[in-house]
């Protein structure tokens, strides 16, 4: 009986293991492996990047990027044919983010993080969801409508971020005898420019409007001056991986080839958003229209 | 783990332009909290002295004082107490001098209420030390001194102090220590200081492992020189006959 039993099991699993095989064309390895054996995936989300990735008024988790995160998850839970697929948050700033894509604390991070050379050497970007300019943000009176006007201010930016850079380059290379203050985050950036400590404040130009919807007097403030750089927002995962970016890319690109995308866009940028119900009324621009038609994983740098 | 190490970076010219290189941010920010830990602590140790002998007066006033002092600046965390002297006290200074401070230099609007925040802080902790002190120290001596005519200042001035403060060395050995480790927090208000050029390093070259090991080596060594030098005072100053004493 025994011995019948042992071969019955032998035999299905070889039949499951042929079956099987034509589906999953390659062996599964890397992180789609993990997740498949786990079943859970561990996406990297931020906590205060609006409206790209932050918390709602009851602690969940939202966002533009956020939510085409979700989208491709959902791809790959179809890929893998998983029944179920559990999903583990987790908040990351972005000083910690890199490091917890590296060690496999987080498989996938969809927030606000820019697609660069130097992060290349260490993580994997996948397709741009979002592409943004450096600009100012002003009060309507201060007399500031572009960068030469900076010179001798004082000027307010947020730690660790390209802006950062630019400025501290500008001020470097003009010899604009800026004073530049480096915030730690965009919250306390914002307010060291409503507390007159700063004239203007230098970021990506969709987290300025984020911004100034927070503000007390929206109609105070006003984003001027030409834009610095162009950046590409892109969702990071493990370098050499490039099943999962294959996955990660395609779902991505069917997101936004499909018009999915612009329907999300609308929904975070053109509409009352929560926690406060504001409407950050930020038209949808030429890069983000080119990126929609034609979805690609290139650094603007 | 794929990681790129890479410990040449600290050689690189900086993103910013200039010619500066990345291990030149790290020693900006090197001198940075030692400049700053240095002057807090020279405060915290006027100010917490004051406070300590003022716990142990037997002026109620005064003591009272002292106490509401030690426990406010003991009690409140450390970053509230740096964002209300940095975003909070300019704002409730009459218009004109908030504005006027404001349009400072930001570096010394910085350095300014990370000084003042650390030096009050640590002063409180200071203060304990000394009260501590003194208390140890058996009311023989207090009694014996007046007896033979000394005013109570002249009493903590030549008999009560002199003891104090060499038994409390050890534990302020600590307090110095702590008030290097404590400087980091300021990085949070945008001082370029040592743990905000290391985390700026991140930020630049995406090496965050050359970068905190570079940090936590510069720390190890500032704190290694504090302990040596406090342990140098500790031998030339311990109480015969006392605990540590020869």
């Amino acid at each position: 009986m025994k011995n019948i039993a042992s071969r019955l099991a032998l035999a299905v699993t070889l039949a499951t293991t042929l079956l099987s095989a034509p589906v999953m064309a390659q062996e599964l390895n890397g992180t789609l492996k993990k997740i498949k054996d786990t079943g859970v995936i561990a996406l990297g989300h931020r906590e205060s990047s609006i409206p790209f990735s932050y918390y709602d008024d009851k602690q969940q988790v939202i966002g533009y990027s956020h939510e085409l995160m979700l989208k491709v998850v959902d791809a790959v839970k179809a890929d893998l044919k998983l029944a179920k697929l559990d999903i583990k948050l987790m908040p990351v700033t972005s000083s910690n983010r890199i490091t917890l894509v590296q060690n496999g604390s987080v498989d996938l991070e969809c927030g606000s993080t820019t697609n660069n050379t130097e992060r290349q050497k260490q993580v994997s970007f996948s397709n741009s969801i979002f592409v943004i300019g450096t600009r100012l943000m002003t009060k309507k009176d201060s007399g500031i409508n572009d960068f030469p006007d900076l010179a001798g201010k004082n000027v307010v930016t947020t730690a660790g971020t390209t802006s950062e850079r630019l400025l501290r380059k500008m001020n470097e290379d003009k010899q604009m005898k800026m004073n530049i203050i480096s915030a730690k985050d965009h919250g306390e950036a914002f307010l060291t420019l409503e507390t007159g400590r700063a004239v203007a404040f230098m970021m990506d130009d969709a987290l300025l409007y984020g911004e100034m919807a927070k503000a007390k007097r929206a109609s105070d403030w006003v984003v001027v001056g030409t834009p610095q750089s162009y950046e590409a927002y892109g969702c990071m995962l493990r370098k050499d991986d490039p099943a999962f970016k294959k996955a990660v890319d395609g779902a991505l690109a069917k997101v936004m080839t499909s018009g999915e995308a612009e329907k999300i866009y609308a929904k975070w940028f053109l509409q009352p958003i929560p926690p406060k119900g504001l409407n950050l009324n930020f038209p949808l621009s030429e890069p983000v229209k080119k990126l929609y038609k034609a979805p690609n994983d290139k650094a603007f740098e | 783990m794929a990681y790129n190490w890479n410990w040449g970076v600290f050689l690189q010219p900086t993103a910013t332009g200039g010619d500066e290189t990345y291990l030149g941010w790290m020693f900006y920010g090197f001198k940075m909290t030692i400049a700053l830990s240095l002057s807090a602590w020279l405060i915290a140790l006027a100010v917490g002295a004051v406070v300590g002998v003022l716990r142990t007066v037997p002026n109620k006033w005064l003591s009272g004082f002292a106490t509401a002092y030690v426990e406010v600046f003991r009690n409140i965390p450390l970053l509230v107490q740096l964002f209300l002297w940095y975003f909070v006290i300019p704002e409730l200074l009459p218009e004109k001098v908030g504005n006027a401070f404001k349009q400072t230099n930001p570096i010394l609007q910085q350095f300014l209420a990370s000084m003042v925040c650390l030096a009050l802080f640590t002063s409180a902790r200071v203060a304990e030390q000394v009260r501590s002190g003194i208390n140890s120290l058996p009311p023989g001596q207090k009694n014996a001194g007046l007896a033979m005519g000394f005013t109570l200042p002249q009493t903590y001035r030549y008999v009560m102090l002199p003891m104090a403060v060499r038994l409390i060395v050890p534990p302020l050995t600590s307090e110095f220590l702590n008030i290097f480790k404590n400087s980091a927090v300021c990085s949070t208000i945008g001082l370029l200081e040592l743990a905000a050029q290391g985390r700026q390093l991140v930020d630049y070259t995406a090496q965050p492992y050359e970068s905190f090991i570079a940090v936590t080596i510069a720390y190890l060594l500032i704190n290694v020189v504090v302990m040596f030098g406090m342990r140098w005072v500790e031998g030339h100053v311990r109480v015969p006959g006392y605990i540590g004493g020869k």
